[in-house]
């Protein structure tokens, strides 16, 4: 395991050490990455530690990023410091509200009617006037980090906008790793596995469930605030399936079971459709990446079942047997 | 012949090798430097969905100018870097910062889609870029959000609604039901309509909307058909203009409730709307049978260059070469005097196809609104609606430099 | 035109609407219920049976031959996407059916996108169908409309008349219950999830292509009435085509009234509809034992 782990150490260096090569460009595209990546890591807990597979979860990031542009001042910079806990209790609230609801079913019909709750809160967003309509709302001035003049660090820098995230992202991935291995995640495993034989041994179901559903819809609501912030701009789209689904695709691609899997799948994806997508390596058949990114997606799924993530336990556990 | 030649042997060729890299590096940087010349043009225009017709005479209007002028705008070589936008605003800013951050360009030209041009507008106004708007008509570009290095050779859709309403107040129309997609561009153009009708004494008895970009039209042209106004003005592009025109006809309506709109209701789109779309008046800057030289020679290059008619986006397309090539022409060239640039810009007086036109102090054309009239496949001008119209840009604070 | 007209015509549309997603949803639900597979990439199926009438107009021009030959053309997509991809698929969970059905529909998008282009394209209503009626005043109903809403009754009727009174029927019905029970029986089962599959999938193209003229053929068709077609599936009961008509027929007129009376929520309507009635019949209105 410690090839594994080394290289994902080495991952991290790299991701963090990445500005130093200048370009702007670039550094907003890790940073958007990262911010999809914390996303991914949230849902990972629904689906890969819980075994709830959610296809509205994107509603919890659209109605973040709707709340902090709503929040803010039209020309002026709203306060990190109350707006970030506002939105996240926003956040938790909703998904409280939203989870009591959904965790009355479960299998295909969780994943159905998580998919309308998403898409009623799409339609909201889209058809009326709540936030702008299908054209979107923008968020002018990133918020501010100055508490009574002094200003730690300046959001509008994109230097200092990723660092703030990559903080956060290192940040969230310790949180649920933590959550993880704690009785609680424990927990969570076994009512994956067999949720019977749990439930007779004293662990009911709905809280521990409620309680994944909560913190996932918190930590995407998070997600949501700084994808807001970085492109100063929200539409009904973060709230879709589409969004929802796409996340889930980088969940299978980088290994549902991992937290580091998220982070990977959400790198891997990514950069795979700035790839495909680049003229300047695909020249005229880059307008249709879409149909080489489909190819992965099925090819890595028939394959790859557990992902990207499980080519790197296997390499260790080769290296290990060389070893000994 | 033995060991103490090959260091110096070694010590040579590393220095060939330095000198040879080291002139590669040169020549590279001697070519770069070349290439620098051209002009960087970033086009973002839709080229898939609903407005991919749209994009493409756009396009095909600003490189017929480019063609014209030997391929050089102030003296030098233009490079395209092209951004399907897919007419969705939620991909804008990504979409317009990848043409300026990641390609550099010096000019931005788009789009079609009033809420995509908004993101672009936002990310032109942070990096200072200059943006001409060949299509989308949203107020606020050349309104709460102007800016010097922000120009239009369009139109906003208060200017092609506004000048319908006296139009059919003065014909004895007074209840009007509206029918639009709720986005900025049909709100605005519904919201002149309704302004130039009331001004005249009309009224608009109700306002109904379709979500964007739905074309499913028959449950509200059941409620039209059941309110029974004096007329219908719509607001409608591409291919949701082609289905609402056929669908409204096939409903019967066509025959007993007269239907105006905002000339892009059948600008473009003709041919495929056929004989539902005969004898519909429409207001817009454009027309066919504008009997200019200058719109004839127009018109008969763009359809020798690309086989087809050309259209009022076409004109736009054509028009933002123009400008351009006055600013550009102007610097000899030179980008980087934005300031110059911006006023020569400004002072233009650009003689297009439509009509002479000049800007505003909020940068979008100062305009003739003709009347039009569909007979066969021409929107033929039965009149000017409105003369040298102005759009009043709310909330734009820049003054004229 | 009277208040109660009104409401009798907006039901017709209402009740058009609902039979067409019907057709479609009818599919999804067989292969659903029959086969427990989640296939996101019926929508893009819908699709294909529009972009194919479209073409086939353009090019046979005849619409009457083109039907049986593009939907023998979908029948064998359809096997062939069974044998080739869903079939490994059976074993395995939601999630990854979900992903793969979900890679399934961007490649649809592109082939469609290099084969057809772009653009919106209309398809023109055939000859012997273009006629309106005319209902009052100002008001006409087009005949094609009418024509859609009896292709879907027809079609429903035979699902019917299959399903109930012949064996290949009660063995679908059986096979939905307990599959190793009828595989031990002798019957081929995965024969019968390959056609399944096949019929099902053609059932989408179908709605698609008498479709085509009224909604036009547009990038995105299909991801846009997919979601409609699983509230539909999931709100009547899973493998019930029952539950699926009487869904439809609901969901249709749910939608076409809140477009007339609330424009704003018609869209959030319809999914606080499913929530709703998920959460009271977590399994659907006439779920299948």
């Amino acid at each position: 395991m410690r090839i594994g782990r080394l290289m994902l150490m080495l991952g991290a260096v790299c991701v963090g050490l990445m500005p130093l090569t200048g370009a702007t460009f670039y550094v907003q595209l890790v940073s958007k990455i990262m911010i999809l990546a914390i996303f991914a890591m949230s849902l990972d807990l629904l689906v890969g530690s819980a075994g709830l597979v959610s296809l509205g979860h994107g509603a919890f990031f659209g109605v973040a990023g709707y709340a902090i542009a709503l929040l803010s001042p039209k020309y002026q910079a709203a306060s990190l410091w109350w707006t970030l806990p506002v939105v996240l209790i926003i956040s938790a609230a909703l998904a409280l509200i939203v989870g009591l609801l959904v965790l009355r079913t479960s299998g295909v019909y969780f994943i159905m009617v998580t998919l309308a709750f998403g898409q009623m809160l799409y339609s909201l967003f889209h058809d009326t006037k709540l936030g702008g309509g299908s054209d979107g709302l923008y968020l002018y001035v990133r918020p501010t980090s100055s508490i009574a003049g002094y200003q730690p660090f300046d959001l509008e820098k994109p230097l200092h906008f990723f660092y703030f995230v990559f903080v956060i992202m290192l940040g969230v991935y310790v949180l649920l790793n933590r959550v993880r291995v704690s009785p609680f995640g424990h927990a969570l495993a076994g009512l994956k596995v067999n949720e019977q034989r749990m439930r007779s041994l004293g662990f009911p179901p709905i809280p521990y469930k409620l309680g994944a559903f909560v913190l996932a819809g918190t930590l995407t609501g998070l997600a949501g605030y700084l994808a807001a912030c970085q492109f100063g701009f929200v539409n009904p789209e973060m709230l879709s399936w589409h969004y929802s689904a796409m996340v889930l695709m980088m969940l299978i691609l980088g290994g549902v079971a991992r937290f580091h899997g998220a982070i990977v799948g959400a790198f891997a994806y990514v950069l795979l459709q700035e790839m495909l997508a680049s003229q300047a390596v695909f020249g005229a058949i880059a307008k249709h990446w879409q149909l080489g990114m489909g190819v992965l997606i099925v090819l890595s799924v028939l394959l790859l079942p557990n992902g990207l993530t499980s080519l790197l336990d296997r390499l260790s556990r080769v290296r290990l047997r060389q070893n000994s | 012949m033995s060991t103490t030649h090959r260091p110096a042997k070694g010590r040579r060729d590393f220095l060939k090798a330095a000198g040879c890299l080291t002139t590669a590096a040169l020549l590279r940087r001697g070519f770069a430097w070349a290439q620098a010349s051209k002009i960087k043009i970033g086009l973002m225009l839709p080229y898939t969905g609903t407005y991919a017709a749209l994009g493409s005479a756009i396009t095909n209007g600003f490189k017929l100018t480019i063609a014209e002028r030997g391929g050089k705008l102030g003296g030098r070589e233009l490079e395209y870097f092209t951004v399907d936008d897919e007419s969705d605003p939620a991909k804008a800013p990504e979409n317009t910062n990848r043409l300026v951050q990641r390609d550099k360009v010096d000019v931005l030209i788009g789009t079609v889609h009033s809420g995509v041009a908004l993101g672009m507008v936002k990310i032109a106004r942070e990096t200072g870029t200059l943006l001409i708007i060949p299509n989308a008509g949203a107020a606020a570009a050349t309104g709460e959000l102007c800016a010097p290095n922000i120009f239009r050779t369009s139109f906003t859709n208060w200017q092609t609604g506004y000048p319908m309403g006296k139009v059919v107040a003065e014909r004895g129309l007074k209840n009007v039901v509206t029918i639009t997609w709720k986005y900025a561009a049909g709100e605005e153009s519904v919201g002149g309509f309704s302004e130039g009708l009331t001004k005249a004494g009309g009224k608009v008895v109700k306002e109904l909307w379709v979500p964007f970009p739905q074309v499913e039209f028959q449950a509200l042209l059941t409620q039209i058909a059941s309110l029974k106004p004096d007329a219908v003005y719509t607001f409608f592009a591409g291919a949701g203009a082609v289905k609402f025109v056929k669908d409204f006809a096939a409903a019967g309506l066509k025959a007993k409730i007269p239907l105006f709109g905002s000339g892009f209701l059948t600008d473009g789109v003709l041919e495929a709307q056929g004989e539902a779309a005969q004898g519909l008046e429409t207001t817009l800057h454009y027309g066919d049978g504008i009997d200019t030289p200058r719109n004839k020679a127009f018109r008969d290059s763009y359809a020798k260059a690309y086989k087809s008619e050309a259209d009022v986006y076409a004109v736009q397309g054509y028009d933002t070469g123009l400008l351009l090539g006055v600013g550009l022409d102007a610097v000899r060239g030179d980008v980087s005097k934005k300031h110059e640039l911006i006023a020569m810009l400004e002072k233009a007086r650009i003689d297009s196809p439509r009509g002479a036109w000049t800007l505003s102090r909020a940068h979008n054309p100062i305009q003739d609104i003709y009347l039009r009239k569909v007979v066969g496949t021409q929107n033929k001008v039965i009149g000017v609606a409105h003369k040298s119209l102005e759009d009043p840009a709310h909330g734009c604070n820049m003054k004229k430099t | 035109m009277s208040g109660s007209l009104e409401f009798l015509v907006q039901l017709l549309n209402g009740i058009q609407y609902g039979l067409l997603l019907f057709l479609l949803a009818s599919g999804l639900s067989l292969i659903f219920g029959i086969m427990g597979v989640l296939n996101l990439a019926h929508g893009s199926f819908y699709m294909v049976g529009a972009y194919l009438a479209f073409w086939l107009a353009r090019d046979i021009g005849n619409i009457w031959l083109a039907i049986p030959i593009e939907l023998a053309m979908v029948l064998l997509i359809g096997v062939i996407l069974e044998s080739a991809l869903f079939s490994r698929l059976y074993h395995r969970d939601h999630l990854q059916q979900v992903l793969l059905s979900f890679g399934l529909i961007l490649i649809f998008e592109e082939l469609r996108s290099i084969f057809f282009g772009d653009d919106v394209h209309g398809v023109p209503v055939p000859p012997l169908l273009r006629s309106s009626i005319p209902l009052t005043g100002t008001l006409s109903y087009p005949v094609y409309r009418l024509f859609i809403s009896g292709a879907c009754l027809v079609v429903a009727g035979l699902m019917y008349l299959v399903i109930q009174k012949t064996r290949v029927g009660m063995m679908i019905r059986a096979g939905s219950t307990n599959r190793e029970m009828v595989q031990s029986l002798g019957i081929n089962i995965k024969l019968i999830y390959r056609w399944v599959f096949a019929v099902g999938v053609t059932l989408a193209a179908l709605a698609g292509m008498i479709a085509a003229p009224i909604s036009s053929v547009y990038p995105g068709m299909g991801s846009q009435i997919l979601i409609i077609c699983f509230v539909v599936v999931v709100v009547g009961g899973i493998g019930s085509i029952k539950g699926a008509m009487i869904s439809a027929l609901t969901i249709g007129i749910v939608d076409t009234l809140g477009q007339v009376l609330l424009p704003e929520f018609s869209g959030a309507a319809v999914y606080l509809l499913m929530a709703v009635i998920l959460l009271w019949w977590p399994q659907g209105l006439f779920r299948v034992a």
